[in-house]
């Protein structure tokens, strides 16, 4: 199949504005008409439940938390970027997509990354409107930060809670619409598949997670919010139930599934301390600033007290090996390097698997005080964790998965290759490239939310609206339902000897060392092989205790497990295919002199979109070529 | 280090619920409070009974979700700590340790340890909002906020909607998350313009979802892991009697 | 006028109207105790006899005495309703409880103090309001009525004196939270001045409860001696 991704004519800066002045139009009479399902209450759900909701489309919106607001976007920390310029610093539309394109490392679409860049500011304007108290200057302006990649201040940020403060703003935009009647509001409602009428998105199939009943839901048109995939480590820095099965689900019914080993390390996270570990901390990006990252220099000095090792006998590795950024390289680098350290056996920590940041030199630069307050509810937060007070003792961190840029392939209008299916956020694949720079995901998510679908999706349903409201006695919806009851009753039936949990833990474990940091193409065919038995150990040894009539956590977890399984193959095959090192995916077999990543821009300057095949058949790589008309491709140099 | 657990059990909301022991061996310190349940579950998985259920998403103190009454205290004994980011270096080799569901009329249990919160989403729909659709707003600078009201901005939106102070105020009072929520928007020029008319809405609101009043113990403030103040609750109080006496109109 | 019943129906209306009726009595105490005080001048009671003479007499003081009965009425009416309400807003309580660690002993128990206050208050009415109102009391040596000996005839029970002087311990308590709370409840909360309403109300507290308790105890005292 031929990908069509529909960027408009004209310049890079004239497209969206075309786009929007050419686009078709449902009229504000007709929109009462039209059903619009929306799955995730994230940034991205959200904005675009309250933006459709204000426009006077009938919107339903689906989330399996207790409520909107806990949608794992609530957890960002760092801030949000914008090309406002108001520091006088020469930043620019182009200026941000240029340091978004290079940052991902020339793997993104331009055309979509620079209308990122030309909303941006309009986001920033909604959410002050709307109430979130961003920071401020004693003026009574806006406050900016510096985050990685870029030269200029374009951070917008609320403390460290900003994706926080951004969530809360769209769900009270939610909320009003809920109030108003535009938006029905399902909590504890978990997508389990999407209906696809001749050729077309129609509806939904829904689990009540606490009554355990399934429904039917029809729409003129399906939004899918739900995030991305980081959970498929079983380690990660996303939320427990964060999942992908609704993309997992789309992609089985026709949705393409592009760069799924696009996926994100992010290099200070609080490491792992024990077996029985659940989850991982994200420590913001910004520590990287003032702390230093080192580990000792000799072997027998790792189990050491950090404090008693002199300076001649501490390695300050990415000061070494780049001078030029030293601790501020991207993500991607950082965590290699310190996965190259650890693996060399320099680690240190109780498990070997931890490098020190260390706030020493800071601390007598600038004082305690002024790191408190720079830093101050990071370190309570560590200290919490940890036990370890960092104003005295360095700090131990690990990369940890964080973010997967990969995910459902979408036009320029954020269409699936199902027409009808829409994907938002983390969900979709289009802004990043290979390598997401900090303070971006939450631009994205409500560029995607407030500006961008309510001005696509009705190019779709302005001829959709003829359509009458769509019966859910449909086969189809017979037949999806009728699929979702048998995987229910097949998981229950296996009654099998391990939980859930091992199976993830196990399948995050092979994730984690062949297809996690640094790749190669004997790790990924041993990843794919371990994975298939995974996959049939899941399907016979599997233990879900209780029924499925009423609320059952086991069930739920099973289920986005056996996606994840899934998933993870997907994952090791399209990393097998791309043979050069690009962002977050390093190629062992692909890389300089030195250990630097090499891009191979003549044979994988493209989107590998994959299409599902059928059950036990290889998928179907579909290639969408990047074109890059105004920027010019360079090699990412950091020394 | 080892620990008896009592744990309220209850299959449904209309189930009457009892409470059940369990035991958790070699439990390291570094374990946090779910992580020491999540054990606790994979034993019961193994044979083959239901696990505990409890509400837990984002485990690093932002989501909200988790919410357990731990031997007498919303959220376990320490302070500005939620569920998740309590640890088991906290708690004695041997001892027995009591966990409840949050309790209060408005938040029914679901399951287990699992309650109902959508009160407070009903609450923040009758108001908590400001009113302002996608494109009409102006330029984020011509808005100036001093620092001072963007930080008691902040400070009142830092808010979980966890319900730990519902949970532990004597009277299920839900005066601090409304209070929270008025407040954010009531420290901002953006949300002056209905201010009135959102605090009315809202402690009606509150009040019909059958929460206690408040009788200001300050407990919920004591138990709130973002420590939100009690000084938004007399704001609150301050503004519903300025919404009531002082505005023309005659609301109901 | 739906929107009075709406505002006075509401938790935070009942808890204004508790507020202002407790505030009120708390200024009526502070005439209270200074007119009382003259119980131990010496003079057996000729000056507090006189001034209860007055007091009695004073439409002014007539009028405010109203507002004190209902004030008397609705404080705890309201109190009854709203601890209704919360109790009704936690049916199944918890199994344990550590509250102690969050909030003073004195802010969780005011309806069991205002219960005690509210007994005594009945007792104390009807043995020296309603008697000097509507009662035989003798005549002082001023011609004015003799309340004082009235007094002196009451506390000069052990036992009612130490019932006194118990009550007063949990007007102490009532008061320590209730004087802050009200001007919380009221909206009065400022951060220069929150700390001073503070002071104030330990200040008045300590005053009430030794100023009043000072009382039963004289007389206790001098009747052991």
């Amino acid at each position: 199949m031929k990908l069509d991704a529909k960027i408009p004519e004209g310049p890079l800066a004239e497209k969206w504005t075309n786009y929007r002045s050419y686009t078709h139009l449902v009229n504000p009479a007709n929109r009462r008409k039209v059903d619009i399902i929306i799955i995730g209450t994230g940034l991205a759900g959200a904005s675009a439940a309250a933006t459709l909701g204000e426009a006077g489309y009938n919107v339903k919106v689906f989330c399996f938390q207790d409520s909107p607001r806990r949608a794992h976007s609530i957890a960002a920390q760092g801030g949000i970027n914008a090309s406002k310029n108001y520091q006088n610093d020469s930043d620019s539309n182009y200026r941000l997509f240029y340091d978004t394109v290079k940052g991902g490392d020339y793997r993104g679409r331009e055309a979509n990354t620079y209308r990122l860049a030309q909303i941006s500011g309009a986001i920033i304007d909604q959410c002050v409107a709307q109430g979130v108290p961003f920071a401020r200057e004693y003026g009574g302006t806006l406050a900016n930060r510096s985050f990685g990649g870029a030269q200029v201040s374009r951070t917008f940020y609320a403390s460290g809670a900003t994706g926080q403060q951004l969530l809360l703003g769209c769900y009270s935009e939610l909320n009003r619409q809920i109030r108003k009647g535009n938006v029905k509001s399902y909590t504890r409602h978990e997508m389990l598949d999407i209906v696809v009428i001749d050729g077309k998105a129609r509806g939904v199939i829904i689990r009540d997670l606490v009554s355990g009943e399934i429904s039917r839901h029809s729409a003129h048109a399906i939004v899918l919010a739900t995030g991305g995939y980081g959970n498929v480590f079983y380690l990660s820095t996303n939320a427990m139930a964060s999942n992908a099965t609704a993309a997992w689900r789309a992609y089985k019914k026709g949705a393409f599934f592009a760069n799924p080993c696009y996926t994100q390390i992010h290099p200070t996270c609080i490491p792992v301390s024990g077996e029985y570990q659940s989850k991982l901390t994200l420590m913001s990006e910004s520590l990287r600033n003032d702390g230093r990252i080192w580990v000792p220099k000799n072997k027998e000095d790792v189990k050491k007290d950090p404090r008693q090792i002199p300076e001649e006998d501490r390695d300050y590795y990415l000061e070494r090996r780049y001078p030029a950024f030293g601790n501020l390289v991207p993500r991607d680098v950082a965590s290699r390097a310190a996965k190259e350290r650890c693996d060399a056996g320099y680690g240190v920590g109780p498990t070997g698997f931890a490098v020190y940041l260390d706030f020493k030199d800071a601390i007598i630069r600038l004082g305690e005080d002024l790191i408190r307050d720079r830093y101050g509810n990071l370190f309570e937060m560590y200290e919490r964790i940890t036990g370890d007070n960092p104003y005295n003792y360095p700090m131990r961190i690990y990369p940890a998965s964080h973010y997967t840029m990969g995910g459902l392939w979408v036009d320029y209008e954020l269409g699936t290759t199902i027409p009808g299916l829409y994907a938002l956020g983390e969900a979709n694949f289009s802004d990043h490239g290979a390598n997401r720079l900090g303070a971006s995901s939450l631009m994205q998510c409500l560029a995607d939310g407030y500006f961008v679908l309510p001005a696509t999706i009705s190019n779709y349903l302005s001829e959709e609206f003829r359509h009458p409201a769509i019966p859910i006695d449909n086969p189809a919806f017979d037949q999806a339902e009728k699929e979702v009851k048998e995987r229910i009753e097949k998981l229950m039936a296996i009654k099998g000897s391990q939980s859930v949990d091992e199976l993830h833990k196990k399948l995050g474990r092979i994730v984690w060392n062949y297809i996690g940091l640094s790749r190669n193409e004997e790790k990924l065919t041993k990843a794919l092989q371990l994975i298939d038995e995974l996959k049939k150990e899941f399907w016979t040894d599997v233990k879900i205790p209780g029924s499925s009539k009423g609320m059952n956590i086991e069930l739920e977890k099973a289920q986005r497990v056996a996606d994840f399984l899934e998933l993870a193959a997907l994952m090791a095959k399209d990393a097998l295919n791309r043979k050069e090192s690009c962002g977050a995916h390093f190629r062992e077999e692909s890389q300089t002199e030195d250990g630097e990543a090499k891009r191979d821009d003549e044979h994988f300057r493209y989107v590998a979109a994959w299409e599902y095949a059928g059950e036990d058949k290889e998928p179907i790589l579909n290639k969408e070529p990047l074109e890059f008309e105004n920027i010019e491709l360079k090699t990412r140099n950091y020394k | 280090m080892n620990y008896t657990l009592k744990i309220w059990r209850q299959k449904n909301a209309a189930d009457s619920g009892s409470f059940v022991s369990y035991k958790v061996e070699n439990i390291d310190g570094e374990t946090s409070f779910l992580e020491m349940m999540d054990v606790l579950n994979q034993q019961l998985v193994t044979r083959g009974e239901e696990p505990v259920a409890y509400d837990h998403d984002c485990r690093e103190g932002v989501c909200g979700m988790c919410s357990m009454y731990i031997n007498g205290r919303a959220h376990g004994p320490n302070e500005l700590t939620t569920t998740c980011q309590l640890y088991m270096r906290h708690f004695k080799n041997g001892s027995t340790i009591i966990i409840e569901p949050w309790r209060a009329k408005p938040f029914p249990v679901i399951k287990d340890l699992m309650v109902d919160r959508s009160a407070f989403d009903r609450i923040q729909q009758a108001g908590a909002y400001i009113s302002m659709n996608a494109g009409s707003a102006p330029d984020a600078n011509n808005i100036m906020i001093s620092k001072e009201a963007a930080d008691a901005a902040f400070e009142a939106a830092e808010c979980i909607g966890c319900g730990a102070c519902v949970a532990a105020c004597k009277n299920s009072s839900a005066s601090l998350f409304v209070s929270a929520k008025l407040a954010q928007f009531a420290l901002l020029p953006q949300g002056q313009v209905e201010r009135y008319q959102r605090t009315l809405n809202m402690v009606q609101a509150m009040d019909a979802e059958g929460f206690g009043s408040c009788s200001n113990t300050s407990a919920c403030e004591a138990e709130c892991p973002k420590g939100i103040s009690v000084k938004h609750i007399a704001m609150m109080n301050r503004d519903y009697l300025k919404a009531t006496m002082c505005s023309e109109k005659v609301m109901s | 006028m739906s929107w009075t019943k709406d505002y006075f129906t509401s938790t935070i209306g009942r808890k204004f109207l508790m507020s202002i009726t407790g505030l009120f009595l708390v200024f009526f105490l502070i005439e209270h105790l200074a007119g009382n005080l003259l119980l131990l001048l010496g003079d057996h009671g000729l000056t507090f006899n006189a001034y209860s003479d007055t007091m009695a007499n004073n439409p002014i003081i007539r009028i405010v005495e109203i507002i004190l009965f209902l004030s008397l009425i609705i404080h705890p009416v309201q109190a009854l309703i709203l601890t209704q309400r919360n109790r009704g807003a936690r049916k199944t309580g918890y199994a344990v409880s550590k509250a102690g660690e969050t909030s003073s002993w004195a802010s969780r128990n005011m309806g069991i103090l205002g219960s005690i206050l509210f007994v005594f208050l009945v007792l104390h009415i009807a043995n020296f309001f309603v008697s000097a109102r509507f009662g035989d009391l003798g005549i002082d040596a001023n011609g004015n009525k003799d309340i004082y000996t009235k007094v002196v005839d009451s506390f000069s029970m052990a036992w009612y004196s130490l019932f006194y002087i118990f009550c007063f311990l949990a007007l102490g308590f009532h008061l320590i939270h209730g004087i802050l709370s009200g001007f919380k409840t009221l909206g009065l909360s400022h951060k220069k001045y929150l700390p001073v309403v503070k002071s104030i109300g330990i200040i008045l507290t300590v005053l009430f409860t030794i100023g009043f308790i000072s009382i039963p105890a004289y007389f206790l005292i001098n009747m052991i001696i």
